[in-house]
């Protein structure tokens, strides 16, 4: 694995880009600090959305694995008073897997819009329950107490985004790995035809089974740095459906074809609501529907083909 | 007693109302086999056009009844408005798109919708209460209920019959279900099966807007009051079998009345309740309760 991930040129340019990203991070501005933060948040989860998206399945539900690990993080503070980060990342990811791992069962066997709407049945499940139960903290959700790194209490918000960027990388590592192994690149070979991919001995329902794990431990990473560097858990921002809708639409925006382009895209939409909300407050959604639609007819693979169509241009 | 005759009149005329607006999304899923998410958009551009002309007719004094002929007229002009225009700029572009990018791009319009919706008429709710009020309420088994909400259901019936009675009685309904059954070889034959495609789009977007228009009386008329609705309506016709007509009226029932018996006994409970049957059904019958097996693609 370490060879792999030394050679491999998007892993290393990857990396570079956070590190870079991480050093101008010092001088930048505290809101741009925060949305970027966010943006770079967002991202992880649709990283998972695109290890599925890339087999051709979509889930309008992500908000759910988002939710759980957002709420993880809210739920040990309050009862068991644990700030540490890294203890908040791994009880946020792994009850998000462990869901995912069981939900998996019955999703697996769903493709194309069944997997999509039986996805946002779940998550909707999960609002409903959040919204009407007042020891969850019904509609108006709790506050998540400050995040402490080894017992050290960070005073700015720089020390959360270094760690964003590291959790970032790591993500990206795993997930460039993952889809190069023999599971991983059964990937497109699934979308294109199943049934020959079980010709070939694979347990299509098994692939998908692990990409669908992947993808809830990414959300619920995601949801717990967000909780995190909001401070707040709600279920209107964090498991209502037009999250799960936002993911999916930085996913399409994002386009399929890098392990990076998620965190861009993230990051764009991050800074286009930012200011939508400025300029045009009654009109985001008007934006996001007209961008999908224009994206989906005029750029069907994302931002990611323009960076690429530059890159390619640029070297031959 | 009382209280179980509450949770069937509750049930029942929630049924009714959650039937006309999915009838009209399992038609277009099965003819055109899209996901129409922008159905939520008709909904709510129905609801806001019927209860802005009511509010008008009732401040210039015409006589309450006025009122049901604003409504129907709401729901043609948005049907066929909004539906010629998106299908024919927009999804007749898609056709040879995989199912999930098309449901993405009627997610895309819906957004689009909601915001057209609050640029034309402003963020303020409109009540609407005329149509209402003319008609009163009448006594049922104990229980004062306004007859609106039972007109409803008398609606819902005359829905289903004009469907039934349109796909299986006259000759329209016939080339429709050959198209239904394999579009290629319809076209084969001759059939104009672009026509078909726009005439069942406006269709049901004409259902969709209906439901909001004849809904738009007995609510506040909000921005983003069409969400849960639409929501909640696929997961009648998910529950149902997507494209079938009987499956979206047994949906609409099965959701209708466990979200009253949850409203009246575990109010905490609603939504759970609806997307936990939907959860059951899909768990148990993949395809929904009516929808045929499809056959796996070599």
């Amino acid at each position: 694995m370490v060879s792999f991930l030394l050679k491999d040129p998007t892993i290393r340019w990857a990396t570079l880009g956070f590190l870079a990203l991480a050093i101008v991070g010092t001088f930048l501005p505290s809101w741009i600090l925060d949305n970027t933060m966010f943006g770079l948040a967002r991202g992880l989860a649709v990283l998972g959305l695109l290890v599925l998206w890339r087999t051709g399945l979509i889930s309008f539900g992500h908000a759910f694995y988002f939710g759980i690990g957002a709420y993880a993080v809210a739920l040990i503070d309050r009862s068991a008073g644990v700030t540490d980060i890294f203890l908040r990342l791994a009880v946020a990811i792994s009850a998000a897997m462990i869901v995912g791992f069981l939900v998996g069962f019955i999703l697996r066997k769903y493709r194309g819009i069944f997997f999509a709407m039986l996805s946002l049945a779940f998550s909707m499940v999960l609002y409903g329950i959040l919204v009407k139960i007042e020891a969850l903290g019904s509609t108006d959700g709790f506050s998540v107490s400050a995040t402490t790194v080894l017992g050290w209490t960070p005073q700015d918000k720089y020390t959360l985004f270094c760690i964003v960027i590291a959790v970032a990388v790591v993500s990206v590592c795993f997930v460039q790995y993952y889809l190069k192994t023999a599971l991983g690149s059964l990937t497109t070979a699934i979308r294109d035809n199943e049934l020959r991919v079980e010709y070939l001995g694979y347990s299509v329902s098994k692939a998908i089974h692990v990409k669908y794990v992947i993808s809830a431990g990414l959300a619920g990473a995601a949801g717990a740095m967000l909780a995190m560097a909001l401070g707040q858990v709600d279920p209107d921002s964090m498991v209502n459906w037009p999250v799960s809708g936002e993911l999916v639409f930085i996913t399409v925006m994002a386009g399929p074809g890098n392990v990076v382009a998620p965190f861009i895209g993230g990051v764009v939409f991050e800074f286009l609501r930012t200011y939508a909300f400025e300029w045009a407050p009654h009109a985001w959604q008007l934006i996001v529907g007209g961008t999908l639609l224009a994206i989906i007819f005029f750029l069907p693979y994302g931002l990611w083909s323009l960076i690429e169509r530059i890159w390619t241009r640029q070297r031959g | 007693m009382q209280l179980a005759m509450t949770i069937l009149l509750d049930g029942l005329s929630f049924a009714s109302y959650l039937f006309i607006v999915s009838v009209g999304l399992t038609i277009v899923f099965g003819v055109m086999k899209i996901l129409n998410v922008a159905h939520g958009g008709f909904y709510a551009w129905g609801a806001y056009c019927a209860a802005f002309s009511i509010t008008l007719a009732g401040d210039n004094d015409y006589p309450d009844w006025v009122g049901f002929f604003l409504i129907a007229g709401s729901a043609m002009v948005v049907g066929l408005v909004l539906g010629v225009i998106i299908e024919r700029l927009i999804l007749r572009r898609m056709y040879e798109q995989d199912e999930v990018l098309i449901a993405l791009a009627t997610f895309g319009i819906f957004l689009v919708l909601e915001d057209l919706i609050i640029l034309t008429f402003g963020v303020n709710p409109f009540f609407a209460y005329q149509p209402m009020a003319a008609m009163g309420n009448v006594m049922m088994a104990g229980i004062i209920r306004d007859v609106y909400s039972i007109s409803l259901f008398a609606l819902a019936i005359v829905v289903a019959f004009g469907c039934w009675w349109g796909l299986t009685r006259t000759k329209w309904g016939k080339l429709i279900s050959m198209v239904i059954y394999d579009r290629e070889i319809s076209m084969a034959m001759g059939l104009n099966v672009s026509a078909i495609y726009l005439v069942i789009f406006v269709i049901g977007a004409t259902l969709g807007a209906l439901g909001g228009a004849y809904v738009s009386p007995t609510i506040s008329v909000a921005p983003g009051f069409g969400i849960d609705v639409i929501v909640l309506s696929f997961a009648v016709v998910v529950i149902g079998g997507m494209g079938s007509i009987p499956g979206a009226i047994i949906g609409a029932f099965m959701v209708g009345l466990f979200r009253a018996i949850a409203v009246h006994l575990m109010p905490e409970l609603e939504l759970f309740v609806v997307f936990a049957v939907m959860a059951v059904v899909l768990i148990v019958r993949p395809e929904g309760l009516f929808a045929p097996a499809k056959a796996r693609t070599i």
